[in-house]
Parts: C-alpha cells; sequence; structure tokens
C-alpha cells in the first residue's frame, strides 16, 4: 500500500454512510494537499524515505479505518503525521530489539515530535535534491520525485517512462535503500554546489514534463494516455513549487517559462479531426494568450536575475515562435541566433538540430543542411526530429531520394500514431 | 540481450492491408518501422505473417487429428509478425515495441529469448 492514489480507489470501494464519506473526503484531501509535504517532512526527520513513505501509507489506512467512528480530527494532517510518527517509532524499536546499532540512532528523542508545528515546515524542495542526488542514478531521479512528493504509483511511473513496472519498481526501492545506506542529506545545497544540485532537479522535471508533452496516446488506451498527459500537469506543479522555494533561481524561472510556452501552444497541436499540426500550420488564434503572458513575466523575472542558463535560452526561443501571435510572423534570424547561442553554451543534438531548421528558414537552407551532416550517425540514428528535419531540408535543396529515404527512417521511429499519420500523409503528397 | 517483439493486431487493423484506400498507409508505416530497426543494426530474425484467416490450426485430442481452418483461439488481437532483436536492455526493446504501428490499437509483447541449451 503507498501513496495517496490508493487511498483514493480504498475510499470508492468502502464508503457507505455520510460520516465514512466525510472521513474518505477528509482523507482525500490530506492526501491531495499535503501527501508530498507530510512525506518530506517524515523523510527529513528520520532520514528514511522509504520508511516514510510505508508509515504515511499505513497512517492513511488506519485513517479510513478510524476516522469513520470517531469522526474526522480537527486537523487531519496532523492525525495522520501522528500515526505515520507512532509507525516510525515502532519500526524504529523493532529494529533496536534486533540491535543494529545503525538503528538505534533514530530514537534521539528530539526526532519524536507528536505535536505538529503550527505550520508544517515545507520540507518539498530537500526531499527534491534528494531524489536527484548524484548518488543516484540519473534516470531515477524524475520517477523517485513523482513518487516520493505526489505519491504516483510505481506502475504509472513505469507505463510513463516506458520501463518495465517490476524494473521501475526495483529501480524505486533500490534508490531509497541507497538514500538511507548512503546516509544523503535532506537538505538545500548551499555556495557552489547549489547550482549543479538546482539543475540536476530541473532536468528531472523537463524529462518528466516532456514524457508528457510528446507522448499522447489514443485508441483504447484512453486510460493511459490520460494518465501521461497528467504527468506534465504534475512535472509542471512541481516546478511550480520549486520557483515557489526558490524564487531567485533564474534557470527555475526559465524552466517553468519554457514549460509555460509549450503549454500555451498544446490546444493548436491537434485539429479537430484529431490529426497532428505542426508548428508552422498551427494557428496561433488557438494558442492560450493568458499563458503566454505569465511566461513571457516569468521569463522576464528570470533574465532579471542575470543568470543565464540554458532553460532560459530555451523559453526564449519558444516565446520568438510564440511572437507569431502578435505579428503575424516568425522573426526566424532570432530563433536562429538564440539557436546558435544555445549550440554554442549547452550543445545537444536537438539543439543544432533546431539550429539547422532556424538557418534554412532565413534562407540559408545549405547551411542548415551541412549542420545537419555534421552530426555524428550514432546520435541521430534512434532520433526521429533528426529525420524529420533532414527529411524537410533535403525537399527544399531538391535532393528529393536522400529527402524520402529521411522521411521514412522519422515515421520508422514514430510512436505517437498522429504523428505518423501525418508524416504519412506528407510521404503520400511528397 | 536478444528479445522477441511480438506483434498482435486487431482485426480491423489487419484489414486495411484489404481497403485499397487504407493499405498504403498501412504498409507505409511498417516498412518504415522495419526499415528503422533494420537501420539500427539490431535485428536478428523476423517475418510478417499473412492475415489469421489463411491460418491452419492442428491438434490431437484425444489421438484424434483435428485440423482446423482459421487461428486456433478466437482473441481480439491475432499475431501479424515478429522480430528478434539484439539490443542492451529491456528498456531499448521496449522502445521499439511502442514504436510499432500496431501498438496503438493491438499490442507489442516483449520477451527474452532463450539461450541455447549447454551441451
Amino acid at each position: 500500500m503507498r501513496g495517496p492514489r490508493q487511498c483514493r480507489g480504498a475510499a470508492g470501494a468502502a464508503a457507505t454512510g455520510p460520516v465514512t464519506d466525510a472521513a474518505h473526503r477528509a482523507a482525500e484531501r490530506a492526501a491531495r494537499e499535503s501527501y508530498g509535504r507530510l512525506v518530506a517532512w517524515l523523510a527529513y526527520r528520520w532520514r528514511d524515505l522509504a520508511a516514510a513513505e510505508d508509515a504515511l501509507s499505513d497512517a492513511f489506512a488506519s485513517a479510513l479505518r478510524h476516522w469513520p467512528r470517531t469522526g474526522v480530527p480537527d486537523s487531519p494532517e496532523a492525525w495522520l503525521m501522528a500515526a505515520a510518527q507512532r509507525q516510525l517509532l515502532q519500526v524504529a524499536r523493532h529494529r533496536r530489539v534486533e540491535d543494529d546499532p545503525r538503528n538505534t540512532a533514530v530514537l534521539e528523542p528530539d526526532r519524536w515530535a507528536p505535536d505538529l508545528p503550527a505550520g508544517l515546515p515545507d520540507e518539498r524542495l530537500k526531499l527534491m535534491f534528494v531524489c536527484a542526488h548524484p548518488a543516484l542514478p540519473a534516470a531515477v531521479h524524475a520517477p523517485l520525485m513523482l513518487q516520493a512528493v505526489l505519491g504516483l504509483e510505481a506502475r504509472h511511473i513505469a507505463s510513463a517512462f516506458l520501463v518495465s513496472p517490476a524494473a521501475m519498481a526495483q529501480r524505486l526501492v533500490r534508490a531509497k535503500a541507497r538514500i538511507r545506506e548512503a546516509g544523503l542529506r535532506f537538505e538545500v545545497p548551499e555556495g557552489a554546489e547549489l547550482a549543479p544540485r538546482l539543475s540536476a532537479v530541473l532536468e528531472s522535471l523537463y524529462g518528466a514534463y516532456s514524457i508528457g508533452s510528446h507522448t499522447a496516446l489514443q485508441g483504447p488506451d484512453v486510460a493511459q494516455g490520460l494518465l501521461i498527459s497528467e504527468l506534465t500537469g504534475e512535472a509542471l506543479y512541481l516546478t511550480r513549487l520549486v520557483v515557489s522555494l526558490q524564487p531567485d533561481s533564474a534557470e527555475a524561472n526559465g524552466l517553468l517559462a519554457l514549460m509555460l510556452y509549450c503549454e500555451a501552444r498544446r490546444p493548436a497541436q491537434f485539429n479537430a479531426a484529431g490529426q497532428f499540426v505542426p508548428l508552422a500550420d498551427q494557428d496561433p488564434l488557438c494558442w492560450r494568450r493568458d499563458l503566454i503572458d505569465e511566461a513571457e513575466a516569468t521569463l522576464r523575472a528570470a533574465s532579471g536575475l542575470r543568470q543565464p542558463g540554458h532553460f532560459q535560452l530555451e523559453a526564449a526561443i519558444q516565446s520568438a515562435h510564440c511572437q507569431r501571435a502578435f505579428t503575424g510572423h516568425t522573426p526566424w534570424r532570432a530563433v536562429a541566433a538564440l539557436y546558435q547561442a544555445l549550440v554554442e553554451h549547452f550543445p545537444s543534438t536537438g539543439a543544432h538540430i533546431g539550429h539547422a531548421v532556424a538557418l534554412a528558414e532565413t534562407g540559408q537552407v545549405q547551411a542548415g543542411w551541412d549542420r545537419l551532416e555534421a552530426l555524428s550517425a550514432d546520435a541521430v540514428a534512434r532520433h526521429q526530429p533528426y529525420w524529420v528535419a533532414r527529411a524537410h531540408l533535403g525537399r527544399r535543396l531538391g535532393r528529393h531520394d536522400e529527402a524520402a529515404l529521411a522521411l521514412d527512417r522519422a515515421i520508422g521511429l514514430t510512436e505517437d500514431p498522429r504523428v505518423r499519420a501525418h508524416l504519412l500523409r506528407a510521404r503520400a503528397g511528397a | 540481450m536478444d528479445y522477441m517483439l511480438i506483434y498482435r493486431e486487431t482485426a480491423e487493423e489487419v484489414g486495411q492491408r484489404d481497403d485499397p484506400e487504407r493499405a498504403p498507409a498501412y504498409w507505409g508505416a511498417w516498412h518504415a518501422y522495419m526499415g528503422s530497426i533494420a537501420a539500427a543494426g539490431i535485428m536478428k530474425a523476423g517475418a510478417g505473417l499473412e492475415p489469421p484467416r489463411a491460418a491452419t490450426t492442428v491438434r490431437l485430442q484425444g489421438g484424434q487429428r483435428q485440423v482446423q481452418d482459421g487461428p486456433y483461439a478466437d482473441t481480439r488481437e491475432h499475431l501479424g509478425g515478429f522480430v528478434i532483436l539484439d539490443v542492451a536492455s529491456l528498456d531499448e526493446a521496449l522502445e521499439w515495441a511502442a514504436r510499432a504501428p500496431c501498438a496503438a490499437r493491438g499490442s507489442v509483447e516483449v520477451r527474452p529469448v532463450l539461450p541455447p541449451p549447454a551441451r
């Protein structure tokens, strides 16, 4: 049993009377609003993420047993926290009986705080820093954060990250054991350590967001599709959380702006018939102006902090694309210049491809093609956007055979059936 | 590591092969997908299959031969083809499974291939 989502499931099965309903509603509300805060605080106090999650899970289950009889307590969070603390203490005592000196240390009286402080200190940022700790494999950072801070179940995380559920569960358990055994510190790093550690947190949030926005399923597995698109919302929520707890980080603001620009354009990504619409063909009237405005304000706040970085540059590129909503055309020279900066300071396959396409749009098609040609075959073998760009630029240069081959590679590497259908239509029309 | 990707299609999907309007997109998607696997240099074996109606199923029941036209079971999805891929990990095999044209409406089962028996 883990996390608030299962509590919600249990709520549906057991709800019978009005008191029970009230108990379940209170448990659900506490789960939704406080799960991450409770786990973070318990994990911080006990230095053990897995034990904190288990104890809180038991506390939710116990709440659903007790509250229908005793009534919902005045402060459900305090009740849950006390129940979880008792559980943790019991586990620690049991371990002490087993006489493991490492575990007796957790019985120090100051760890035991039955009365909650008036406002529960928000330790979620510390928890996120632990989840994205360099001592843990990078691939587990985002899944761990989604589970620890939001209470998502391993099998749902596994589907989103395209990993077998058994393997994902095992990776999460191993990571939590490593946190405990290596004694990773639950703290916000300071000084020179802060920037790289924060960047690991932001990278994994962006990774989770990208999975959510690029993987959109249809067909019989609608529930799965909804779940994955929920991931974008949850990554956005956590990024907002980082910004609120670390408002002076330009890159956290930059990432939030980047996500907001992408969110703003999402309604235009598919037309009424459910067909994929590439950026160039999107109607800017379908973009969400409220989100563009918020993104612009966030990006301005970021640049005001005078710490340039990779997410701010990416956000600036999306800001330039969104200018089409106001001026009617895309400022391709500006986009190319921003990609040039990205390629120079933060090179990646994606940045090189974006640069090549932007150059082509300013009329330098051959220069763009040459840049695509310069990328290593290994880096692009499975990179769908490369083959889309190559097909596009090849066609413009009259290299029709190469363009056709590239389009086939792109189709073969596409996961989203709507994008695949779009590329197949392009192939039929070429 | 060798993994078999077992492609299962719904009757509706297989039916696209017979529909002159939709057949080009159907074959185009599969050829492009198989081409990408081949270009990645990981294909050890593979084949596509004629539709389930072309199957003949044989069973011995109580010592009696039973030969039946069509596939064994009346299921929603039928075997459409398979590949055996030599990839670094299950994660990589799952990536290729997710790209299969039948993944959206049918399914792709991924299984490790048994190592050859020790002599």
